[in-house]
């Protein structure tokens, strides 16, 4: 038995996303809670983002800004009535800069019961070369 | 306070005393005015994990959102009215040589007991739970489910 207990989980609310553009489409948009750790091989990110699927995320990567997008589908039928509503459901957006060049060929994403689990190698720094100076 | 006006005729500076809750009322009208019309009112039990429960003529749907934890984490009993969803979110511990530089997600233990509001068939109960989001199907007793009465 370690001699800590594991903690409590305390409940968070949904952080909505508070940006001046407008949606074209109405709904919430939510921050997704993120880990990002980094190693001298490569960046990761782990994004909690419960209710979407592979093919509702878009990750983005242009300009060293990394967009995440995610929709959470629901499937509450027509006939369900809310007895209690404690969370909305809406599509997830998150945006970073990236301070690292990153090799964008070798990006892998993994997307497991809502956690995504992104990937970005970071570019091999050029091995240093000696360079021979012939005579002529 | 006496002063002097432009006219030099001394005057009390009568607002004296509600200058204060003049500009208290001020403030409380921008707080109120900021907050957001449309979202979620924290009506909330304060308990892991947070749940949306709806109703239909023969079922209780209870949902829940828990990324990143597996089945055999969770735990789900039916008890009387009630239905009790607890477990653990455990969070794989990383390479040692990691640097972080964002730590948002937590991990932890939870336990939540949820009161139903009519009876329910316990032995009925289903619950699936895909890409973090977890539901719990629980089928009304059949006493409790809307009876059509028809007038002659």
């Amino acid at each position: 038995m370690t001699a800590a207990e594991a903690k409590e989980l305390k409940v968070k609310e949904k952080q909505e996303v508070a940006t001046d553009t407008e949606q074209t489409r109405p709904g919430v948009v939510y921050t997704p809670d993120v880990d990002i750790f980094e190693s001298d091989a490569d960046i990761t990110l782990l994004a909690d983002m419960p209710g979407v699927t592979t093919e509702n995320l878009n990750i983005d990567l242009r300009d060293d800004v990394l967009t995440l997008t995610g929709d959470a589908i629901t499937d509450v039928g027509d006939t369900e009535k809310p007895v209690i509503v404690e969370y909305g459901v809406g599509k997830y957006h998150r945006q970073f800069t990236l301070s690292e060049v990153v090799d964008q060929a070798k990006i892998t994403a993994e997307l497991k019961d809502g956690v995504l689990r992104l990937v970005l190698p970071k570019v091999e720094k050029a091995a240093p070369r000696k360079i021979t100076v012939t005579e002529r | 306070m006496i002063y002097r006006r432009m006219f030099g005729m001394p005057t009390w500076n009568v607002r004296g005393p509600f200058n204060e809750l003049e500009r208290m009322r001020q403030q409380m009208d921008n707080l109120f005015n900021r907050v957001p019309d449309e979202g979620m009112p924290s009506l909330h039990a304060g308990v892991f994990p947070s749940i949306n429960l709806t109703e239909d003529q023969e079922t209780y749907h209870i949902r829940a959102e828990l990324p990143g934890i597996s089945a055999e984490d969770l735990d789900i009993q039916a008890t009387g009215n009630n239905l009790s969803i607890s477990g653990e979110r455990k969070i794989e511990a990383e390479n040692n040589s990691v640097r972080y530089h964002r730590r948002e997600r937590e991990a932890g233990k939870f336990s939540r007991a949820i009161s139903l509001p009519g009876d329910i068939d316990p032995d009925g109960v289903s619950a699936s739970l895909a890409d973090g989001v977890l539901k719990v199907s629980v089928p009304k007793a059949e006493k409790a489910k809307p009876k059509q009465i028809t007038v002659n």
